[in-house]
């Protein structure tokens, strides 16, 4: 039997809200897939578009980008809109590398939401699967 | 040429936690290889003594330059390692946590796939470390003044504690009188203590005291600023009579034409335009509704004016905008029941004997509405049979999934005082659990089940209906498996406990909430009074349905985290900010337009930050064009080394 694919996954989260729902969904022990390689930054106001567009010039199938909720949850005012403007902009720039635009994907999960990170994590595992490995050209 | 880097990993078994999942050896042989690790080694509880040890013997012994820690995740013990490391010379900055718990082994079953990923996590933290530069903390002055938010028992409980300690406090309170839901209560459980006997002491000793100064009709509308330097805006709005000149006289209400359903009775009275919440208000003071006021109109009305000996009444008063310095803040904002109208099987506001919990504590109280006796709203009447229904809302999962936690303990306060006030009634109890966990409690429910003979019945009520009269209440005991029908005179919903304001003062204050809308503490069994933001506490029922005696242990615990906090020499905080260089930075001003806390400012041709104002989210350095401006420790290289080692 074919070996299943394995999707690479680097996740971008930010300190207050998606790396703590990540660590309440370790604390919760919500299992799921471990293609996921987590980098905690402060804010998701943080990432700059060149971290993403490195993790896939390094060989990930996809980067996930968490962040607090909009419009009010981000703990340092509205560094997470900073970030939706810049991946939305990005992701039209993925397009013309050739690159899927689902293989970048944002979602805002707060420090209680364990169960929306684990689920989140999954459902991207599933799509990349879908897609299959990153043919960067 | 910078100093060639020596790294020690440390990799925790944490017990099992860790080891079960993680093949800590394998993780331990393989991380040995890296270039930069010149010692690996793992061990059951790295946080042990022997655990820290062996980090501090490392350090000294193996000359290591920076310290991975491969463990928990870095808000449990990112401190006690840096504290070793900083023990053994090294700066607190050349330590990082691998967290490959919370985010690694606790989350995977995949043994092999696991190690891997832990040993992926293990080589960012390596390339962090080693670009992590030593930075020392930043200090700063406090502001020696706390905010309270919030008048009910647990903000009047943390202000006293706080100013008894003799640190200035503001008390903000949204009503016109402080005293909250504790105030409407007629007595309490399962001492049978009169609420107001035992509240309004506290409530005079806040009037009264030089340290305490109470905003009431008055809302916190702005906060900024950060731990040890919060500033404030409150919004206080007019209460139209001087809280100084005016002396309870009364004249004015008793002139005054309006006639409005009163709050404070929840609606089975009526009050005046111009009124006192209750006889015990602090301040103590009338005021003015203006909603039904029709004074604002000088032709229309004005007598309360015209009667009012002190001059106390000024319908020009306008609201104001108060601005505060403040070290610390704690949120006490206490709750309010599920809107009863969700539950429309229960027929309430169909049916003016189908009443709330705190309706009935109205009903019970000798300065409620009917004096004390127990009075029906539709007809005066006294019920002869009555039911109480526990868990309305709560517990129910297309409701409020968890437990409001006070409900089983006042009703059966509430099926006692009926068998004092109505010693011929009948009184049934609807129940699905009871749930009496605390001293003096399951003792009390025994005594209110045995001596009262008061029946319960365990099962939910499905409807409630009018027949003849009567309210028929349909239900199953689900003991006997038999269907109950029970004509009764009046039911008593025990409704269930919501955060109240909460949601939006969290925003204000950059403070998570949980699901509900209940404020999020750190954690919950041991940090349970603090909100993830430092010098942000949090208490009372805002972060969780509670009884009184555990709003104020929970109020006196906030109020002793902001007394620890403010009474402090000197604050440090983060180092972590952003940093301009000079040399690459062409003076654009991206950073400067985007930054959320206007911390940067060009000065002749170049960006600069100030770091006091700096709160380190690093929006500034995503931004810049040409990789001038970096959040320190995080820098753009260092995430870019990062992602290549934990992918190869």
């Amino acid at each position: 039997m074919a070996k299943r694919f394995e999707p690479k996954i680097v996740a971008f989260l930010c300190k207050w809200c998606a790396s703590a729902g990540a660590d309440l969904a370790g604390v919760s022990r919500l299992e799921y897939p471990p293609n996921i390689i987590p980098i905690t930054v402060p804010c998701s106001g943080r990432i700059d578009p060149q971290f993403i567009l490195q993790a896939f010039k390094e060989g990930a199938d996809g980067v996930l980008v968490g962040g607090c909720h909009t419009p009010g949850d981000c703990h340092y005012i509205n560094g997470n809109f900073k970030c939706f403007k810049r991946v939305t902009l990005l992701k039209k720039m993925l397009r013309q590398f050739g690159i899927d635009e689902r293989r970048l994907r944002l979602e805002w999960i707060s420090a209680t939401e364990g169960k929306k990170f684990a689920r989140v994590v999954k459902e991207f595992v599933e799509e990349l699967r879908k897609l299959g490995p990153i043919k960067v050209t | 040429m910078a100093v060639r880097e020596r790294v020690g990993v440390f990799v925790c078994h944490c017990g099992r936690n860790i080891a079960a999942t993680v093949d800590v050896k394998k993780v331990v042989e393989e991380i040995s290889k890296h270039p930069y690790v010149v010692h690996a080694e793992d061990y059951k509880y790295m946080c042990s003594d022997p655990g820290q040890k062996l980090i501090y013997d490392a350090i000294k012994s193996k000359k290591l330059t920076a310290v991975v820690v491969a463990a928990c995740s870095p808000t449990m013990h990112e401190e006690t390692f840096r504290k070793v490391c900083e023990e053994a010379g090294l700066n607190r900055y050349k330590c990082e946590i691998a967290n490959i718990r919370e985010q690694c082994s606790w989350v995977h079953t995949d043994i092999e796939k696991a190690t891997e990923k832990a040993i992926r996590i293990i080589r960012g933290a390596i390339e962090k470390v080693v670009k992590n530069r030593p930075l020392h903390k930043i200090e700063l002055d406090i502001v020696r003044k706390c905010l309270v938010i919030g008048g009910g028992i647990a903000g009047i409980q943390a202000a006293l504690d706080i100013a008894n300690a003799g640190i200035p406090v503001i008390l903000v309170e949204k009503s016109p009188t402080i005293g909250g839901h504790m105030a409407q209560l007629s007595e309490t459980f399962p001492t049978l203590d009169c609420s107001q006997c035992i509240l309004t002491p506290k409530m005079v000793e806040v009037a009264r005291h030089p340290l305490i100064k109470l905003y009431t009709c008055s809302e916190v509308i702005e906060v900024s600023g950060y731990v040890g330097n919060f500033r404030v805006k409150i919004l206080k709005r007019p209460r139209y009579v001087d809280e100084y000149k005016c002396t309870m006289c009364g004249d004015c209400a008793d002139v005054c034409p309006v006639l409005v359903l009163n709050e404070f009775d929840r609606g089975l009275s009526l009050r005046k335009a111009i009124y006192i919440p209750f006889p015990q208000a602090v301040p103590a003071a009338y005021v003015i509704d203006p909603e039904s006021c029709l004074g604002f109109n000088p032709i229309k009305c004005g007598k309360c004016k015209d009667v009012c000996e002190q001059e106390a009444i000024d319908f020009d008063m306008k609201e104001e905008i108060i601005e505060e310095e403040v070290g610390a803040i704690i949120v006490a904002t206490g709750y309010g029941l599920y809107p009863k109208e969700k539950i429309g099987e229960y027929g309430y506001g169909r049916y003016e004997d189908v009443i709330d919990s705190l309706e009935f504590e109205r009903l019970l109280s000798s300065t409620g509405p009917t004096g004390g006796e127990i009075r029906r709203p539709s007809d005066g009447k006294i019920p002869k049979r009555i039911a109480f229904i526990q868990c309305v809302g709560s517990r129910d999962e297309n409701h409020l999934p968890y437990c409001s936690k006070i409900c089983c303990m006042y009703t059966a306060k509430h099926a006692m005082l009926y068998k004092h006030r109505v010693p011929d009634g009948e009184a049934y109890v609807f129940y699905i659990d009871i749930r009496a966990a605390g001293k003096g409690y399951e003792e009390f429910i025994k005594r209110v089940q045995e001596e009262y003979g008061i029946t319960y019945i365990r099962g939910r009520v499905s409807k409630i209906y009018e027949e003849n009269g009567k309210l028929i209440v349909h239900g199953v005991d689900t003991l006997t498996g038999v269907p109950v029908k029970l004509e009764v005179d009046m039911v008593v919903l025990a409704m269930g406990m919501i955060p109240t304001g909460s949601i939006e003062l969290a925003k204000k204050l950059k403070i998570p909430i949980d699901q509900y809308g209940f404020l999020q503490e750190v954690h919950p069994k041991l940090r349970p009074v603090e909100s993830v933001s430092d010098g942000i506490y949090i208490c009372g029922c805002a972060q969780g349905p509670k009884d009184i005696s555990e709003t104020v242990t929970q109020a006196s615990a906030a109020a002793s985290k902001a007394i620890s906090l403010l009474t402090r020499p000197k604050l440090y905080r983060e180092p972590l900010v952003a940093e301009v260089n000079e040399e690459i930075c062409s003076g654009c001003g991206v950073c400067a337009s985007i930054c959320p806390y206007s911390a940067i400012e060009i000065v002749e041709g170049v960006a600069r930050v100030n770091e006091i104002l700096c709160a380190g989210c690093g929006t500034c350095s995503a931004a810049c064009p040409s990789g001038a401006m970096q959040l320190r420790n995080i820098e753009d290289k260092t995430v870019l080394r990062m992602i290549k080692s934990m992918l190869g």
